[in-house]
């Protein structure tokens, strides 16, 4: 599918102002995340090559999506651009800074909340500040205003009220909300969520799409999202990545052309069910090829 | 290593009518009173002679005819017992944090310890003899050596289990190791340290008993050993008892610590 939707940089990634020589600088500067021909083996020389030949740029303030057959390498992209892997060929480069370390200026969230059951909720959601060299020697000084900036997100999440309960006495889909809050509290410029809805039940995940959605629009965050379900890539991403099988590499490249803001109606639109339909059309090639 | 956790009753729905008898509750008094019960028909029946199996009712008897001599002696077994604990509880915190800090330690220390846990205790105390005289202190010794064990592993494996994805979400923030320690790795190996506890606190009677027994001149264990050699059997029986009731006591502080300290954990709704 090529439509013309956002139109611009669909494979050409070259600045707009065409200089003499194509400064490496300036290219990387528009992109907050590049990643160039990356490889990742796991486990020495011949353990499995996770991902091989991995290229992609992701755009400051633009919301990515990854699908992929399963085991194709979308925890392991992940892992990468937070700077917890370091690739053993490729560069991958994260706010314009090759990432040899992990980088704080990314938010995540998985599957699993992961809440620490013995802090509250509110708790929790501060723990980032206990950690991030920026925060950390501030919290203590300035917890009033730390604690104020967590109850605005938990509100925006509709978790209003809920801070001072404990993790295990929130559902799944609260517990998510607040693992939202959680990776969003110390304002990273990245947000890396992996398979964030996977567990929920559908309405729920429909709901989580608009906070998402609301919180990508109200924060200008730039948001990477790994995900199963096409129809979520499909409806909160401005660009869609289709992963190959073991070893992982970008096979295709959507713009979705939907405009913004976008309403859970559209996804009955015969625009959206094409979008999808092509997806799962290069997916299921994708696990025959495997 | 398994943690044994106390059973605790299954509720019985909310509408608890006041003048039924709650069975649950009671049932820990009726059992026991059953077990004396049951013990001493069966030496009316059996007609056992007293050097063998005295009845309870004898055994109550001495527990009052030689009351002096076991309390002095319980008190200095759960003195040495309690000494030898803490210690354990010290010793067994720290390296079981030392331990679960990196997997090469884990490894290279792992085998050493399983090996020393091995080492039946009573082969041991007649070195610490050597090393220290009778008395106190190598019951105090013991005690230490058969307790730590169980906290070390706890604790240990507390560390070991952190979840994966807790730690990504912690060092993509640029958490050190020593954070993910304070922030995670220590509360969520509290659950297992205070729930070892009441294992440790038993093993250290055994063990502070058995040095008592071998090589000392104080202690229940001590006070046991002489009433056998005696024949006066229902002391050892009294001894016995003393040793239940202390046991019983301690085990059920350690159970009430736990439930204090670590209240997060023991919810139903607990999935992490």
């Amino acid at each position: 599918m090529t439509s013309p939707g956002l139109a611009g940089e669909v494979s050409d990634y070259g600045g707009q102002e065409a200089p003499k020589r194509p400064d490496e600088k300036k290219k990387t500067m528009s992109h907050l995340v590049s990643i160039d021909d990356v490889d990742l083996r796991y486990g020495g020389a011949d353990g499995t090559l996770a991902v091989s030949g991995l290229t992609m740029r992701v755009a400051k303030g633009e919301f990515a999506a990854v699908v992929g057959p399963s085991g194709c390498g979308k925890s392991t992209l992940m892992k990468l651009v937070t700077g917890l892997h370091i690739p053993q060929k490729g560069t991958v480069i994260v706010a314009g800074q090759q990432v040899t370390k992990p980088v704080s200026i990314v938010g995540m969230a998985f599957q699993n909340p992961t809440m620490l059951p013995w802090r509250t909720t509110l708790e929790n959601i501060l723990l980032p500040l206990e950690i991030v060299e920026k925060h950390r020697h501030r919290l203590r000084a300035n917890k009033k205003e730390y604690v104020a900036k967590a109850e605005h997100l938990l509100e925006l999440v509709g978790l209003k009220g809920f801070g001072s309960k404990f993790p295990w006495q929130l559902s799944g889909g609260m517990q998510q909300r607040a693992n939202l809050c959680r990776a969003l509290i110390h304002e990273p410029e990245l947000l890396m969520l992996d398979e964030p809805f996977g567990a929920l039940d559908a309405f729920t995940r429909e709901e989580l799409w608009c906070v998402i959605r609301d919180l990508h629009a109200a924060q200008g965050v730039t948001i990477v999202l790994v995900t199963h379900d096409l129809r979520e890539a499909a409806f909160l991403a401005d660009k869609i990545f289709v992963m190959s099988a073991r070893p992982g590499r970008i096979l295709r490249e959507h713009q979705v052309p939907f405009e913004r803001p976008r309403d859970l109606e559209v996804m009955y639109e015969a625009r959206f069910t094409d979008l999808v339909h092509e997806l799962h059309g290069e997916i299921a090639n994708a696990r025959v090829a495997a | 290593m398994t943690i044994v956790t106390e059973t605790t009753p299954p509720s019985t729905g909310p509408k608890v009518r006041p003048m039924r008898i709650n069975w649950v509750r009671a049932a820990p008094w009726l059992y026991t009173l059953g077990l004396f019960l049951g013990w001493e028909l069966l030496v009316i029946v059996l007609d056992t002679p007293v050097t063998v199996l005295p009845a309870p009712s004898r055994v109550f008897q001495a527990v009052v005819q030689y009351w002096s001599a076991i309390w002095k002696n319980s008190l200095q077994t759960l003195f040495t017992t309690t000494l030898g604990f803490g210690l354990a509880v010290v010793g067994g915190l720290a390296l079981g944090l030392f331990i679960g800090w990196s997997k090469t330690i884990y490894a290279g220390l792992y085998p050493l310890m399983i090996g020393f846990n091995a080492i039946p205790k009573v082969a041991v105390v007649p070195i610490l003899v050597i090393w220290f005289g009778i008395g106190t202190i190598p019951a105090v010794i013991t005690a230490f050596l058969i307790s730590f064990f169980p906290i070390v592993v706890n604790v240990a494996t507390g560390l070991a289990t952190i979840e994966p994805e807790t730690e990504d979400v912690l060092r993509a923030l640029g958490a050190r190791k020593m954070d993910i320690m304070l922030k995670v790795g220590i509360p969520r190996s509290m659950p297992y340290f205070f729930g070892s506890l009441k294992i440790a606190i038993t093993l250290a009677f055994v063990g502070s008993v058995l040095s008592e027994t071998v090589a000392a001149n104080y202690g229940l264990g001590n006070m046991m050993s002489s009433a056998q050699s005696q024949f006066n059997v229902p002391l050892v029986f009294a001894g016995l008892l003393a040793l239940a009731v202390e046991g019983i006591a301690m085990y059920a502080l350690m159970a009430w610590i736990e439930k204090r300290m670590t209240g997060w954990a023991h919810r139903s709704t607990m999935s992490h």
